[in-house]
């Protein structure tokens, strides 16, 4: 098994044509059983037409009756990326993935207001995140796929290049991941790390995980008090920003100290009293997490 | 603290999104939204001052110095005239200097505008205040009886005196809602109806331009029982520019760091820090973490720095001159983990980039992922000077050494 995203999911790209959306596409179908899973895109423009053989749609809702897709990844550029998630919605598709940068915090209060009145069934991951791989089935986003390897690690971060190394320092360990999960790094986004440190939970093919933070908000607190009091497997963390000054935002728009709160000593102190083991060296993720393996 | 029965998350002296603006601007963009102000002239020069102070009339002006940091009454910024000839000597003092502030840093913020403004009949400080809060995922508006603190203090202090409100972003703020918070706040029964519009057009004012932090703080209750905004500030999300020419035409330069400035033009996203080891990393995670592994090694970051996902050798050439520009900059460290972008395009970058600025520092390089053996090879046979690591740690021990004369 898996979380999220396995050999059976059926895809669709939202934004195709896009230059991002065209490369991206391309590198997810090579990886493993991307051929049969990456089968349709979007364009209302150039509907009837194909990106390399794969069919595009006028919506999403044509997609889905069309090929049976069941899961979106947006590359749609800022200005129309939140309309583009509340379509996926409205499609009632299981997962929407969007990888997009840079959408305005209102379009987003917007579009989660609406997935909740609504009690919509689609769940989000994003936006401003590398996206889900599960390891030799399939990737879905923007992920160097070489570096992962099938296995029993959990891994989910709010970074992009930082979920990569520890990654890397897994499989350089010999630890291969059962799904690694980019939830973002914008304020207003979709499943949070305890959304997904209970999918973890639940998969009885995951035997630990590794959660990275960073500073901004509370979402590391609020998974580490339910792990504290729901989790039957080992958690270990890193949360990047210990000399992050306050008041700046360090790249992602979520990545603010603010007002004295968010910061990453906080955020390892209540993960250690929750009983997470957290490294204060990057470096060692990968040793950290072989160290809570029996 | 966490457990703070006020939230984790709501309690923003600085807005999440960055642009700011100044007093004078914030409060233009409230009264376009129907929130009253004292009336009140933004001036550049003393000459300007003085008649800004002849045309408001009265007998009573507060100059005001218009920087964007916080703090700026306790700074001496903020001065009571009684008279023109107070207002020209004040606005001599005010304009031009360092003013020093809990925000501004120990160098203080040189002061180029002024704000002259009427006098006001001050009743009562109250304060209230909009961000979003990402908890709930909406936007909160916050009050307290507790103007002109900042509202950390009574968070802090005074928990229970902050009132706040989750508002539905399909509604807006609700007549209800906005006259609970006014009467709650202490404003008098005849004054509920005026103080519900100056709180909604508030919260209009945060919706529509697309602000992380509207505060006006404080906002005072007048003798006649009205509520008006003494002073305002407001931040913006960046990432919604785009739809605001109006704020971005507001904004000014002179406020922030030359460095931050230049690098933004480079699509580079920099932050200026105080350490001395400068650092070049693709990814904001990992760039965080970099600048904590330096630290964990014995020394401090100079800058952070997220080169992004298309690091060409323009972005790295200028990356290098704005770190360069650091008199104080002893090393520096380039961390790329290469998943799109690969090792060798980054790796031809860096060196073209060192050939241009002549390097006055060490230089260690950790490359990791795609193609990194050929980027490797691309650096080894530069014949330049520069120092390779195996993984994070090692390039961190590294540079610490470098920076400390060591190889």
């Amino acid at each position: 098994m898996s979380i999220l995203i396995n050999k059976n999911s059926r895809v669709v790209t939202q934004g195709i044509t896009g230059k991002t959306g065209q490369f991206h596409t391309r590198m997810s179908r090579d990886y493993a059983n991307g051929k049969a899973c990456y089968v349709a895109g979007v364009n209302p423009k150039k509907a009837g037409e194909d990106f390399e053989g794969i069919p595009i749609f006028a919506s999403v809702k044509d997609a889905k009756a069309k090929t049976g897709a069941n899961v979106s990844v947006i590359y749609v550029p800022p200005p129309g990326a939140a309309a583009a998630i509340w379509e996926a919605c409205e499609a009632d598709l299981d997962l929407v993935i969007c990888i997009t940068e840079g959408i305005p915090v209102r379009d987003m209060i917007e579009v989660r207001d609406r997935m909740q009145k609504q009690t919509r069934k689609t769940l989000l991951v994003g936006p401003n995140c590398p996206g889900v791989i599960t390891p030799e089935e399939i990737k879905i986003g923007i992920m160097p796929g070489h570096i992962h390897k099938k296995g029993r690690i959990g891994v989910v971060s709010r970074s992009g290049t930082l979920t990569y190394e520890a990654v890397g320092q897994l499989t350089a360990l010999g630890y291969g991941q059962s799904s690694a999960v980019g939830i973002g790094g914008d304020p207003v986004n979709g499943l949070k790390h305890v959304d997904v440190l209970k999918l973890f939970n639940d998969d009885p093919e995951t035997d630990a995980v590794i959660m990275i933070g960073e500073i901004g908000g509370a979402d590391e607190e609020t998974a580490a008090r339910w792990v504290k009091a729901n989790m039957k497997k080992p958690v270990v963390g890193f949360i990047a920003g210990v000399t992050a000054p306050p008041g700046k935002r360090m790249g992602h728009a979520g990545a603010i100290i603010s007002g004295g709160k968010g910061t990453a000593q906080e955020k390892l102190a209540v993960m250690e009293e929750c009983g997470i083991k957290v490294t204060k060296n990057p470096a060692e993720m990968g040793k950290l997490l072989k160290s809570v393996l029996k | 603290m966490r457990s703070a029965p006020w939230g984790r998350e709501t309690v923003a002296q600085h807005g999440e999104g960055s642009m700011k603006i100044h007093e004078y601007q914030a409060k233009e963009v409230l009264r376009k939204f129907g929130v009253p102000t004292p009336r009140s002239v933004a001036c550049f020069s003393v000459d300007e001052a003085v008649q800004a102070a002849q045309s408001l009339g009265g007998k009573v002006w507060v100059v005001k110095a218009q920087i964007h940091a916080g703090g700026r009454g306790k700074g001496g910024g903020v001065k009571l005239a009684k008279s023109i000839d107070e207002v020209k000597s004040l606005a001599g003092q005010i304009l031009g200097m360092q003013l020093v502030t809990h925000q501004t840093g120990p160098q203080g913020q040189k002061v180029r505008r002024l704000l002259i403004e009427e006098g006001a009949d001050i009743k009562r400080e109250l304060y209230v205040g909009m961000v979003v809060d990402r908890q709930t995922q909406k936007v909160c508006l916050m009050a307290s009886s507790e103007g002109g603190m900042d509202i950390e203090e009574v968070a802090a202090t005074h928990p229970e005196k902050i009132q706040r409100v989750f508002v539905d972003p399909e509604t807006g703020l609700k007549d209800a809602e906005a006259d609970d918070v006014a009467r709650k706040l202490g404003v008098p029964e005849a004054g509920v109806a005026q103080a519900r519009a100056v709180l909604q057009g508030l919260y209009r004012a945060f919706w529509a331009s697309d602000a992380s932090l509207a505060e006006i703080n404080p906002m005072i209750l007048t003798g006649d029982g009205k509520v008006v905004a003494l002073d305002a500030k407001m931040t913006f999300d960046d990432n919604a520019l785009f739809r605001h020419p109006e704020i971005v035409a507001m904004r000014d330069l002179d406020e922030e760091d030359p460095a931050e400035v230049e690098a933004s033009k480079h699509d580079l996203n920099y932050i200026q820090l105080e350490g001395n080891i400068g650092c070049l990393v693709n990814g904001a995670g990992l760039a965080m973490a970099t600048m904590d592994v330096i630290k964990l090694y014995g020394d401090s970051p100079a800058n952070f720095l997220d080169v992004g996902g298309g690091a060409t050798t323009e972005k790295v050439t200028e990356a290098f001159k704005i770190m360069l520009r650091n008199p104080g900059l002893k090393a520096i460290l380039v961390n790329i983990f290469g998943g799109i972008m690969k090792c060798d395009v980054i790796a031809t970058a860096l060196v073209e980039a060192a050939k241009v600025v002549s390097l006055r520092v060490p230089l260690v390089v950790r490359l990791e992922g795609t193609n990194v053996e050929l980027g490797k090879k691309i650096l080894a046979d530069s014949g330049l000077p520069i120092i390779s690591a195996a993984n994070m740690a090692d390039a961190a021990e590294k540079v610490v050494a470098a920076a400390k004369g060591k190889r």
